[in-house]
């Protein structure tokens, strides 16, 4: 799939943008801090209804204005769609399918689908096991939309559950009494959490030889890039949900007075890491800079294939990457997304974007964007 | 800000639900600009809801007298009982035309965030109503969102010692949303496909 248009009203630094685009290898070029960024950044909205760079909507707004909209033409296998969302920080936002409104705006997620690389990667392997768990979430939304609700309800479980834990674990008085509710929370978070926890351990079976490949090409000469699912309480080894909930509750049952102790819910899948290593040694803590940067781009390239085995090529997004790299990498990282059916690129200067990935060009300055024969 | 009671009118319609700041602002304008008596019979009938409506005495529903219409129409079906959240829930139920039992309000559902457990609830109110063994089926009518669920299941192993049966709307509503927003047809389905509840 590619992306034929972007337009943008008041995102960012943009107040009005229109950007027409093509199939194939496109660089957005301009001196730091002029929207390079901000334009890619808007793609990927359009894909995962989030940023890749803050958490919340309220900094995509431009500065004064009230919200943002972004409109997007997509083509997937000769058809074209355009999808709109706008932006309202604070208020529910609103979502446009070929100009007529949708009732959610999760209903127009998956009719884009990209894969960003951008310096943030490298918090994946150096990060907090948020950041990994964010990863594998990300692409299991990526890959199947209705993911965004399972995610979703997981998280109300959790705060729910939270919330009863946090009030009783400050008053005594109500511990005996939040017995029973907690047995049905301790459900409910079970089943949320088991059709999580599933689609997860399957996500990685499937990115672990694609991570070693990527991995290996990018940089030979280092140790094999591995990695284990680390459950917040013990599992048996199978992906079947019902065995999974089970284990959830019973590690919930386990870990229970330490609860209502601390009041916070210890097990689950948002207590769970997914732990990189690079030959015998963990990768975080122990990784080179440029290895942990290596590791990031392979899981970013391997999430790539998976899409791409889905659904046909998803759109690539290289947020001044190559700079990050050198002669050797980047070449190897230029023949890996060479062949995809369009390849955005943001670059300060225009020196480092490899030969390989010469294409069209935009200038970017001031929040204006030029096209350069 | 403005000057006395034109700010405290935009204070107090600001606190009804659904009103942000820029609605109380409009509508206390309005009533500025209105005429004495439509005024009047707006505040009139205010007061006159406070005083005059209750909630029933068996079912929590509003009601006009200490038992609401329902519960003292002897026609409905005194064997079963329809539990929901809300008034508005009954209001959407009859609609449907599908039910003739009798109904349970609940008065919300189970949500810790906003500090809501089972005593918060009518559920005292409703084990004394079923004391007498005379209700054989309970329908459980909540919310299709995460909170009625878990208030479902609640009661569903609250009562599971009683030996009733206890059925649960079938799936097929709006997940997520609110019972009072599905429409008739796709409700009164529910009704007729319930199924048994197993906790
Ligand atoms: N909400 C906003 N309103 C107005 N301007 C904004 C907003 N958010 C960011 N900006 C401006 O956008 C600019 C950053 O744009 P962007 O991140 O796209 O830069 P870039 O071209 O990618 O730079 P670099 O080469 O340094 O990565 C900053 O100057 C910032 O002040
Ligand atoms: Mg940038
Ligand atoms: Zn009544």
């Amino acid at each position: 799939m590619h992306v034929a248009h972007l337009s943008l009203t008041d995102f960012r630094s943009y107040a009005e943008v229109e950007l027409p685009l093509e199939p194939g290898v496109t660089a957005l070029v301009g001196p730091n801090g002029h929207g390079k960024t901000n334009l890619i950044e808007a793609i990927g909205y359009v894909a995962t209804h989030g940023s890749h760079r803050v958490a919340s909507d309220a900094p995509l707004v431009r500065h004064g204005a009230a919200r943002a909209i972004v409109r997007a033409a997509i083509v997937h296998e000769d058809r074209r769609a355009l999808v709109e969302l706008e932006i309202n920080p604070g208020r529910a936002n609103r979502a446009r399918l070929n100009r007529s409104p949708v009732p959610r705006p999760r209903d127009v997620l998956g009719m884009l689908r990209t894969v960003l690389f951008a310096p943030e990667d490298l918090a994946m392997v150096k990060g907090d096991p948020a950041e990994r768990r964010r990863f594998l979430d990300d692409l299991l939304v990526a890959r199947a939309p209705r993911f965004a609700g399972v995610r979703a309800d997981y998280e109300r479980v959790l705060k729910q559950r939270n919330a009863l834990l946090r009030s009783a674990a400050k008053s005594g008085r109500t511990r005996a009494g939040a017995l029973p509710t907690l047995d049905v929370w301790d459900s409910h978070l079970s089943r949320a959490g088991a059709e999580l926890l599933g689609a997860r351990l399957e996500l990685v079976a499937a990115l672990r030889p694609l991570v070693a490949t990527a991995y290996s090409a990018l940089a030979p000469s280092s140790g094999a890039a591995e990695f284990d699912y680390k459950c917040s309480t013990e599992l048996p080894d199978t992906t079947d949900r019902e065995v999974l909930a089970a284990a959830l509750q019973a590690g919930l049952a386990a870990v229970r007075s330490n609860e209502l102790e601390r009041g916070i819910t210890l097990v689950g899948p948002h207590r769970d890491e997914l732990a990189l290593r690079l030959g015998p040694l963990p990768a975080r803590g122990y990784a080179s800079h440029g290895e942990s940067w290596s590791y990031a781009l392979a899981l970013r390239l391997a999430a790539y294939e998976l899409l791409r085995a889905d659904a046909g090529d998803p759109v690539l997004i290289l947020d001044d990457v190559f700079a990050e790299l050198d002669t050797q990498r980047r070449a190897r990282l230029a023949d890996f997304v060479a062949p995809a059916e369009q390849v955005l690129i943001t670059a300060a200067v225009p020196e480092d974007v490899p030969p390989r990935l010469a294409g069209a060009r935009y200038d970017i300055t001031e929040a204006t964007a030029t096209r350069t024969p | 800000m403005y000057e006395g009671v034109v700010q405290r009118l935009i204070d107090e319609l600001g606190l009804l639900p659904g009103v942000g700041p820029k609605s109380a602002q409009r509508i206390a304008f309005h009533v500025l600009a209105a005429d004495p008596v439509d005024v009047k019979r707006l505040a009139h009938v205010l007061l006159e809801v406070k005083e005059k409506v209750r909630f029933c005495r068996i079912c929590g529903n509003v009601a006009a007298e200490e038992e609401c219409r329902i519960c003292r129409d002897p026609r409905r079906d005194p064997h079963v009982i329809c539990v929901v959240e809300e008034s508005k829930d009954v209001v959407a139920i009859e609609k449907t035309r599908e039910f003739r039992g009798r109904y349970h309000v609940l008065g919300g559902a189970i949500s810790p965030i906003e500090g809501v457990g089972p005593d918060d609830l009518r559920i005292r109110e409703l084990m004394t109503r079923l004391a007498d063994g005379e209700v054989t089926e309970l329908i459980l009518a909540t919310d299709p969102n995460l909170e009625g669920e878990a208030t479902a299941t609640y009661l569903a192993r609250l009562l599971k010692p009683m030996g009733l049966k206890v059925t649960r709307l079938a799936s097929g509503l709006p997940v997520g949303g609110d019972l009072e927003y599905a429409d008739e047809v796709t409700l009164g389905r529910a009704f007729e496909g319930r199924r048994l509840l197993d906790v």
